[in-house]
């Protein structure tokens, strides 16, 4: 298996590095504070390969606080607001499409 | 890295030689199966004792005719998640009678220790100080067992049935 | 109901104290996650997408009352207040902490519930029929042989990091309701000439990336050898079983890469050498397992209540009775389905709230029993007939009472791209459009006995190559499409099923399965005709013809 680190990694729009935390599972995402948020818009845009890469492995670094974390793409709206790029992203982000009870 | 022996940290007095690599003049050597088998009579014949490190994708039926002669066997967890050499290990003890020193070696880990133990490893070159540190204690873990395997602990099947004995004994 | 003794109790107990320490060291950092993370998967805990989830085994399908309020307990306290019933006897909890885990362990433990091997590559928890011990014409009750076995696959030292995960069920009816054909090991009970208990064995059987109905190694072990042949084939898996590619470490491969002669040589040989190897059962050690399962003290009761015969009048009544209630072997006595599948849920999830209510009426009419089946629904396995009005009606006010058992609404389904971090694609929200299209009870019925199974991934956890349709959904494009198979089935006649025609998207999947529906009723002989026997009888082309013709 290939190191995270050594992985070849190209982007091609806005991005930002995404994980789970380890106590507690839930979804958080890599501020350009060199910490963690639970809020999509807290988290460091990166637009080029390069960025990319270093902060990922910033992220990796913190294997302590941190699980499996990897590059996701958002959206930037005009407005400057950051969205998750794909499905699994928004759910990840949103939470269930569903309805937990019976309509 | 420390090693365990006996469930205590002792000094190494094997030393590892690779495939390649000069023989030391004396002192007991733990070498490569391939290397072994090249020529297993001149390596017995040194002084200092011989312990093989076996491989876990090869059948053990090759090393069982030298197991009276040597002093060690090493196998091999390249990953703790490779699960070979614990059969390797029960049929090495249970049925080829090897009663000598049964090494693990590899990514050796705290929380495999009673697994290996009871597959039949006595010896663990074990990857971290702390994971060394613990094996006692590590040990005390388990007190029920459900396999009978070659280790001799008593398995639950067996601790009821003698239970049921004692009931009956005793109406 | 297996009672567990002291050892049983000490010995999760002691998995409780090792796991907490795991946690711990986990949480202080001195494990890494690549080393914790085969720990916790040992103990049933995964990474999804939103948080952890922590997989519950209910070995061979078998709950008390009290069991099951341990699990609502654990679903309020720790949890968001609801579980999903998996289609293996196991139940997940979607968003607990990891911190919280050794203690939620500790209050199941305590009820003699662990998580031991619900994940990992390891032998994960031992499934049978869950009519066990109460279906008529049964051989005799597998759960004996299930919980010989849960106990010696559990912590096994030789078997714990295994090439892949490793699957076992067993039946001992002929019609086969727990999937043994599609297990790693599938074991039928039956009995030879002299009337002896044994096993024909099945091996190799799967799902996921390469599915294989599992062939037949052994017509016949005997009871008392049934361990040392497990470990058998067992050890020839775990040298021989591929390690280099994940896709190709499951036993069925093992197996068609070998062939099932050599296969079988190679264990026999196994086999032989070991000669017992300690492990060869003998009565009394049968007879001890045997008699720590109680039955209930069943009543002489009559095969036509008045109560019953009163209910006759409802229709509404009736329907629920005609498809949730089955022959119990004791007259007198019925099993109840309790269907987890309403009209716009997502199958096989149930409230804390409504698992102690069914705890409740578990004790009033089932005598303090539930069971669990790999359909995601719930039992009540010993119910008097005159009872069945009452408890309909409390049912009914649960939720619980919905008329689809093995109807089209009954819909099998994995937690998809909602929950699963292994998702290409949503698969709840399909089964809830498509109970909404067939909503109404009279078409249900109409259309008859109709399997829909759903995975979200090609790994196949919603079994969808047995599905009588299969819906499986894969990523193009970065969209959601579903690839649908006809014709599948994983009872004693297990088949993968046909791939119809091209993928279709998200929104269109109700769309289709209404028109492969349509289909079947215009193309089927007369209306006993089931549709996967339809299928079975004209193959896939006009099927194909009559769904795709507009498309």
């Amino acid at each position: 298996m290939t190191s995270p680190l050594q992985q070849k990694i190209k982007i091609t729009g806005p991005s930002v590095v995404t994980a789970n935390r380890t106590s507690d599972g839930i979804v958080i995402y890599r501020t350009a504070q060199q910490g963690w948020s639970a809020n999509l818009s807290d988290a460091a845009i990166v637009r080029t390969s390069d960025e990319a890469r270093a902060l990922l492995n910033e992220a990796n670094a913190d294997d302590v606080g941190a699980i499996g974390a990897y590059i996701a793409p958002v959206e930037i709206k005009d407005g400057g607001e950051i969205k998750p790029g794909n499905l699994r992203e928004h759910i990840r982000s949103k939470g269930l499409t569903i309805d937990l009870l019976p309509a | 890295m420390p090693l365990v022996k006996n469930a205590k940290i002792t000094t190494d007095l094997f030393v590892h030689v690779a495939d390649g690599a000069e023989l030391p003049g004396d002192g007991d050597i733990l070498v490569p199966a391939q290397r072994f088998l090249g020529d297993p009579e001149a390596l017995l014949k040194r002084t200092g004792k011989v312990g093989v490190i076996w491989p876990n994708n090869r059948a053990v039926d090759d090393l069982v005719p030298h197991l009276t002669r040597l002093a060690a066997v090493a196998l091999v967890f390249p990953s703790f998640r490779d699960g070979r050499a614990y059969s390797q290990a029960r049929l090495l003890r249970e049925r080829h009678g090897y009663g000598g020193e049964l090494r693990a070696t590899g990514q050796v880990l705290r929380d495999q220790f009673v697994f290996m133990s009871r597959a039949g490893f006595d010896t663990f070159e074990v990857k971290k100080d702390a994971d060394a540190d613990a094996f006692a204690e590590t040990m005390k873990r388990y007190s029920v067992f459900y396999q009978p395997t070659g280790d001799g602990r008593v398995t639950a099947l067996h601790r009821r049935t003698q239970l049921r004995h004692s009931e009956s004994a005793g109406q | 109901m297996y009672a567990y003794d002291e050892l049983d109790r000490t010995l999760i107990n002691e998995r409780v104290s090792e796991f907490r320490d795991q946690v711990k060291r986990r949480l202080s950092g001195e494990l890494t996650e690549d080393e914790f993370k085969m720990l916790r998967l040992q103990n049933g805990v995964y990474l999804q997408l939103h948080a952890y989830m922590f997989r519950v085994a209910i070995p061979y399908g078998t709950l008390s009352s009290k069991q099951l309020r341990r699990l609502a307990h654990v679903g309020r306290r720790y949890d968001r207040g609801y579980g999903h019933f998996t289609t293996r006897q196991n139940i997940q909890f979607n968003w607990i902490k990891l911190s919280d885990l050794p203690d939620a362990l500790a209050d199941l433990a305590d009820v003699g519930i662990h998580a031991m091997q619900t994940s990992g590559n390891n032998m994960r928890n031992v499934t049978s029929d869950q009519w066990a011990g109460v279906a008529p014409g049964e051989v005799e009750d597998p759960r004996i042989w299930s919980e010989i076995l849960r106990q010696h696959t559990t912590l096994h030292p030789e078997f714990s990091f295994l090439p892949r995960k490793f699957k076992i069920a067993i039946t001992a009816s002929e019609h086969d309701r727990a999937a043994i054909k599609v297990h790693d090991i599938g074991l039928r009970l039956h009995k030879n000439a002299d009337g002896e208990t044994g096993f024909e064995v099945l091996v190799g059987g799967g799902l996921g990336r390469t599915p294989f109905i599992a062939k037949a190694i052994k017509p016949f072990v005997h009871g008392r050898d049934i361990l040392s042949y497990v470990e058998a084939i067992l050890r020839v898996y775990n040298q021989y079983g591929r390690r280099d590619n994940i896709y190709k470490a499951r036993i069925k491969i093992l197996v068609h890469e070998l062939g099932i002669e050599k296969f079988s040589r190679e264990v026999d040989e196994e086999w032989k050498q070991m000669d017992g190897g300690g492990l060869t059962l003998d009565h009394s050690v049968v007879e001890e397992v045997r008699s720590r399962f109680s039955y209930p003290a069943y009543e002489k009761l009559p095969h036509m209540p008045d109560e019953l015969k009163q209910a006759a009048a409802d229709p509404q009544f009736e329907r629920w009775r005609k498809n949730s209630v089955a022959p119990h072997k004791v007259q007198g006595y019925s099993i109840v389905t309790l269907s987890l599948k309403p009209v716009g849920g997502p199958p096989g999830d149930a409230t804390a709230d409504q698992m102690d209510a069914v705890a409740d009426l578990a004790d009033k009419y089932s005598f303090g029993e539930i069971r669990v089946g790999h359909e995601q629904n719930l039992a009540l396995p010993h119910v008097a007939k005159r009872d069945l009005p009452k408890l309909w009606k409390a049912l009914d006010r649960l939720g619980l009472a919905t008329p689809n058992v093995n109807l089209v609404t009954d819909i099998i389904a994995c937690p998809g791209l909602d929950y699963c971090s292994l998702a290409n694609a949503r698969s709840i929200p399909i089964a809830q459009e498509l109970t909404r299209r067939f909503a109404n009870h009279g078409t249900a019925e109409m259309i008859g006995r109709l399997h829909i199974n759903i995975s979200g991934c090609i790994n196949a956890c919603g079994h969808h190559h047995v599905g009588h349709i299969g819906i499986l959904g894969v990523e193009k494009n970065g969209e959601e499409v579903y690839q649908i198979t006809i014709g599948g089935r994983a009872d004693e006649n297990a088949q993968i099923g046909a791939l119809i025609g091209p993928a279709v998207p998200y929104a269109e999947v109700a769309d289709v399965i209404e028109d492969i529906v349509e289909a079947y009723l215009a193309l089927r002989d007369r209306p006993e005709e089931l549709f996967v026997d339809t299928v079975k009888r004209l193959g896939v082309e006009p099927f194909k013809e009559r769904v795709y013709a507009t498309r």
